[in-house]
């Protein structure tokens, strides 16, 4: 039951966009895009937000990051908020700055955390590239490398805007595999995009699914699967089936 | 593993543009092709025997006579501190105007004009209205030479700060860069292509007018004393300091600007 108060500080994050539209745009009208998005995330679950491109998932992400400011409604992160951190689409590396200076930048000078880093690094396969520049590695590496940058700051909530996209199969199975190593090793909230509904069955607790043209949510499931079950693409073909035909 | 800095700011890697073939290379067709033209003008000059046109030899000579009684110095200083007092004011102001105007669009649009009128002006009516109205010194002829340099510089800014990555800044604000990491480690390495491009054309330009500057109204200087020169068609002395300063202007492109551009660039596949 909540406190007389009404604001819970459990952590559960509170998500309410009445209105969200793009301006006309030369001979674009104006668009609605978000309408009464309203869903609450518990903490230490992994909410994956899907739906076809254009359905306005990212920008729904961005407007709960505070990158986008405007939209009539109302996000309470909870007493989380400054612990939050953002994974792109893409890696977003500075690509002067050596792998290591990138993910030592993201720390405030002094921070004991900077030890971890060469552990971090290794632990996501990136112990031999710490002194190469962004440039030079693969794009799977560069976005181990924003895992990385993502994770030395064990972060409360998590925010990734499809970070697996693009990359071939196995490198975004690897990805994913390390991505439930590093929140099994560090449970943070998680609000993850993606479009790619296998991806989704895989990765989340529970799914949010936006429907292009109703603007809204579509369908809100929770997924059932064990970890075991989770590595088992025939369980996840099923649960998939069961959550997407319903 | 690999050894791991702790620092971010990393010891200075080793300069690509030094020590290798390529560096080599390039400096053995630059003093190739600099022998060939002074054989050319050495063959030129003795068909020709004009006293218009003198050897390659007679002008190297005519340089150290210069250099003994001191003269060379006494000038090509007074003109070096000119052209670094307006170098620095001009890319310091331009950086300033053309990042103001690369962020804020409405200044941009009312600047704009200005901009092109000041692009636009010649070298010879600046000189001549500061002359006129600061007077015959040092500050109105480093005056005149930043107000033809700044546009220049600021143009170039403008596009660099136009073209700073928002993927990049919005990562800064995620990430809680604050104000000053952002600046050195987001905003200035994208603008450090256009600062060396603003300054490596900035100062080619600026010894330029400094020397019509010191021509019109100072008492020393290489440029005044190219004036005196052609007051008494001294070809001789005129090329003698013009190529004593181009060889300084070089070896500072060589040994300053060419190795900075190297060591800004060293993060590029």
């Amino acid at each position: 039951m909540a406190p007389l108060n009404g604001a819970k500080a459990d952590g559960t994050i509170r998500v309410s966009v009445k209105r969200k539209m793009f301006p006309a745009v030369g001979d674009r009208e104006p668009q609605l895009v978000l309408r009464d998005v309203e869903f609450e995330v518990a903490p230490r679950s992994f909410l994956v937000i899907t739906g076809p491109s254009g359905c306005g998932k990212s920008t729904l992400l961005n407007i709960i990051a505070g990158l986008d400011t405007d939209y009539e409604g109302a996000i309470d992160l909870g007493p989380a908020k400054d612990k939050m951190t953002f994974i792109f689409q893409t890696p977003r590396l500075l690509p002067w700055r050596t792998v290591y200076e990138n993910i030592a930048l993201v720390l405030p000078k002094g921070d004991p955390r900077h030890a971890g880093i060469p552990a971090m690094l290794e632990r996501v396969g990136l112990g031999q590239a710490m002194n190469a520049y962004p440039e030079m590695l693969s794009l799977g590496m560069q976005r181990r490398a924003a895992l990385a940058r993502g994770f030395i700051l064990e972060p409360e909530i998590l925010l990734m805007d499809e970070p697996f996209v693009s990359l071939d199969d196995p490198t975004a199975a690897s990805l994913r595999e390390l991505l439930m190593e590093l929140w099994h090793g560090h449970p943070t909230t998680v609000i993850f995009v993606t479009h790619d509904r296998s991806e989704a069955i895989q990765l989340g607790t529970r799914i949010l699914r936006l429907a292009p043209g109703k603007a809204s949510v579509a369908q809100d499931a929770i997924v059932t699967l064990t970890d075991a079950q989770r590595r088992d693409r025939a369980a996840v073909l099923a649960e998939q089936n069961r959550i997407f035909s319903s | 593993m690999a050894p791991v800095s702790t620092r971010i700011s990393s010891a200075p890697r080793p300069l690509r543009a030094f020590g290798s073939n390529s560096t080599i290379e390039r400096f053995a067709w630059m003093a190739g092709s600099l022998i060939v033209f002074g054989l050319f003008w050495q063959v030129l000059a003795d068909i020709l025997q004009n006293r218009y046109l003198p050897t390659p030899v007679a002008v190297f000579e005519i340089m150290l006579r210069e250099a003994r009684n001191g003269d060379l110095w006494k000038h090509t200083s007074a003109t070096l501190w000119r052209v670094a007092v307006a170098f620095v004011i001009s890319m310091f102001i331009g950086t300033a105007i053309g990042l103001a105007l690369g962020r804020y669009k409405t200044a941009d649009k009312f600047f704009d004009a200005w901009l092109i009128l000041f692009l636009n002006l010649p070298a010879l009516v600046t000189i001549t209205l500061c002359y006129i109205w600061f007077g015959l010194n040092d500050t109105a002829a480093i005056a005149a030479v930043a107000l033809n340099k700044i546009p220049n510089v600021a143009v170039n800014m403008r596009e660099g700060t136009r073209s700073l990555s928002k993927d990049l800044s919005e990562m800064a604000v995620m990430y809680r860069f604050g104000r000053w990491k952002t600046l050195r480690h987001v905003t200035v390495p994208q603008l450090a292509p256009f600062l060396a491009a603003a300054a490596r054309s900035g100062l080619s330009l600026v010894w330029k007018i400094v020397l019509v500057v010191e021509a019109f109204g100072r008492s020393n200087g290489v440029g005044y004393r190219l004036a005196i020169a052609f007051q008494e068609f001294d070809v001789g002395t005129i090329l003698a300091y013009a190529l004593t300063f181009i060889l300084i202007v070089q070896l500072i492109e060589f040994a300053v600007l060419q190795p900075l551009q190297a060591r800004v660039n060293a993060w590029r596949r």
